[in-house]
């Protein structure tokens, strides 16, 4: 039988943590899963379960030097193999190299006869074997419940398991364990009972044909985390969860200004444009121009040579370019020097966190000064109104935190000038500029107002908004009133 | 983990033949006088000499005997000393006792106490008919 010098708890470190190199899930954790502990990931049939375990040892292997074992109950080794290879990554070069052992555990109840006592022992040197054999720092057992298949003895079986994880923390083996999520419970055969430290269930819900993956951390000992859902995403490069990255709102403020790119717009805000890394929402009907000022902004960042990400929901970046020449901008020199990024996709392909998952990825990767969503009325329309707040919350706060200029777009209706998601977007907003119709004396025009632009004396006139071939420009100041009634409405 | 030197039986067997880590009981009598398929090979997975290897061991023993004698062999696997050989058979619960031979191949797990499950598990009833 193995054994274990069991090492005293006390002298351990409390929080030391194991990162998982999955996008988002180690900034939720605070670092990653806990070192030398037994993790339980949980979740119904195609969750993601084995995928995010496969990417804890892959980017263990790959990323942090930690060597992992994977014991698989459920599908062989090459069947894994060429699961994962659509993730891009490549267990064959790995287990070659001795940063991966994959052990396929196979049981076939109707060829087993019980006769007298035993235990799990083969198991035990299984894995120990294989944690010996690459000196593994990391293991994944996926999943354990198919166990209970193949063993009939439930009792010897509990227990087993209860043995098999003080086995794993007793030799400080960082390790994840799934589970196949029960009816009323997290998992089928109650495996949380036995993981103290940490457990994380994943979901995945088809909502209006639209199908959503969701991550929630249920429970992290000595560790604060969100209780929230947080929505991920899995593609050809393995998983992203779109985190909440600044709980404690601990980004600084920065004192630094940028201009709109609107030389008559900066003028209204102290004559210096907007704080550097602070968030600006556009409101306005259709055809009010706030694409063009979103662009006007876009291509002032890229003349300071700051590389701006354009997400588009309704246009293909072809057309926002030629829309934009029909008001003197031209954007395509700045797109071909790359320091134009446009992304386009499609408001229905995919939920919002899909939609969140990609920003979060391609921000991460691009690094941009400046970003743009244009507009966020097609983010909330993809999944109807479901803590649709929460998540552009951590969507703005992320932006915050890395210190990212930020405009938002929002298309409103006529004699609906608060919309919902405006309001709901609002307050989180540091800058909020309202265009709109009007026609007085029957000639219609476009006017713009900054209804509120946190930390700076800004001008609270009405002003006419001039878009033509020469770009955008500000007229005659209107009268100031109609702020205050539009405030009201 | 380490590896718990047993007590008592055949161990001395293992050192000598590091190879597969095997330990090989046969039959007195020559196999060449049975037929091929009535002869047993049996092969009982141990890891380290644990009172439950131990009792399997004895116990299979005597079975053999009472109903087989001079058509078995027993190897003995320590997985201890060998732990690349549990994969082979799937070896997840010990003691696990394999029939090889005759086929199909069939598993008996447990420290083979209760005598009528081992006969039923081995087919020998109907193997000795």
């Amino acid at each position: 039988m193995p054994k274990a010098k069991p090492k005293p708890r006390a002298a351990r470190i409390p929080l030391a943590k194991s990162p998982t190199g999955i996008q988002g899930l180690d900034e939720l954790t605070g670092g990653g899963l806990p070192k030398g502990r037994v993790s339980l990931v949980c979740g119904k049939a195609g969750s993601g379960k084995s995928l995010l375990a496969m990417e804890f040892l892959v980017q263990g292997a790959v990323r942090y030097g930690e060597p992992g074992v994977c014991m698989n109950f459920e599908e062989t080794e090459e069947k894994l193999t060429a699961n994962v290879a659509s993730l891009g990554f490549d267990l064959r070069d790995l287990v070659k190299r001795k940063k991966l052992f994959l052990d396929y555990v196979f049981i076939e109840r109707s060829q087993i006869t019980e006769a007298g006592e035993y235990n799990l022992d083969g198991l035990f040197v299984r894995l120990a074997h294989a944690v010996k054999t690459i000196k593994a720092k990391r293991v994944v057992l996926d999943s354990v419940q198919a166990l209970f298949a193949g063993v009939a003895d439930t009792a010897i079986l509990r227990s087993e398991l209860q043995r098999l994880f003080r086995w794993l923390d007793d030799n400080n083996l960082t390790a994840i364990v799934t589970g196949e999520a029960g009816v009323d419970t997290l998992t089928r055969y109650g495996l949380e009972e036995y993981i103290a430290d940490c457990v994380i269930a994943l979901d995945h819900r088809v909502t209006e044909q639209i199908s959503t993956r969701r991550l929630r951390i249920v429970k992290y000992r000595g560790t604060s985390h969100g209780t929230d859902e947080y929505p991920f995403l899995i593609d050809e490069d393995g998983i992203s969860v779109v985190p909440i990255t600044s709980l404690a709102l601990t980004h600084k403020a920065l004192k630094e200004r940028v201009s709109t790119g609107v030389p008559a717009l900066d003028e209204m805000m102290e004559g210096k444009g907007f704080f550097r890394g602070s968030s600006v929402l556009v409101t306005g009907t259709a055809g009010t121009g706030k694409s063009s000022l979103a662009a006007n902004f876009t291509r002032a960042a890229c003349a300071r040579g700051e590389l701006c990400l354009y997400f588009t929901f309704e246009e293909s970046p072809s057309q926002i370019l030629r829309n934009m020449r029909s008001v003197g901008l031209n954007l395509e020199p700045w797109v071909k020097k790359g320091l134009l990024h446009f992304n386009a996709m499609r408001p229905t392909s995919t939920g919002l966190e899909g939609h969140l998952a990609v920003i979060h990825r391609l921000i991460s990767q691009l690094k941009p000064k400046v970003v743009v969503i244009d507009p966020i009325t097609n983010l909330v329309s993809a999944t109807g109104s479901y803590d649709v707040k929460s998540m552009l919350v951590r969507l703005v706060d992320f932006l915050k935190v890395q210190q990212i200029a930020s405009m938002f777009t929002n298309l409103t209706f006529a004699g609906d000038p608060q919309e919902r998601t405006a309001a709901a977007v609002s307050s989180l907003m540091d800058t909020w500029i309202v265009l709109r119709d009007s026609k007085p004396n029957g000639r219609p025009r476009r006017e713009l107002y900054v209804l509120k632009s946190r930390g700076m004396e800004h001008s609270r006139e009405v002003r006419e908004l001039i878009v033509s071939k020469r770009g955008l420009d500000l007229g005659a100041v209107l009268s100031d009133h109609t702020v205050a009634t539009h405030v009201a409405g | 983990m380490s590896g718990s030197s047993g007590q008592g039986v055949n161990l001395a067997h293992l050192g000598r033949n590091p190879s597969n880590g095997m330990k090989k009981t046969s039959a007195k009598k020559s196999p060449a006088k049975t037929s091929r398929s009535d002869f047993f090979i049996l092969r009982l997975y141990i890891a380290g000499h644990t009172p439950n290897s131990i009792a399997a061991i004895a116990n299979l023993k005597k079975i053999c005997e009472d109903k087989l004698q001079g058509k078995y062999r027993i190897e003995v696997v320590d997985l201890l000393v060998k732990p690349q050989l549990a994969k082979g058979d799937q070896i997840i619960a010990i003691p696990t006792l394999v029939r090889r031979l005759p086929p199909p191949v069939k598993k008996i797990i447990g420290n083979l106490s209760k005598t009528e499950s081992v006969i039923v598990g081995l087919d020998l009833q109907h193997a000795l008919e």
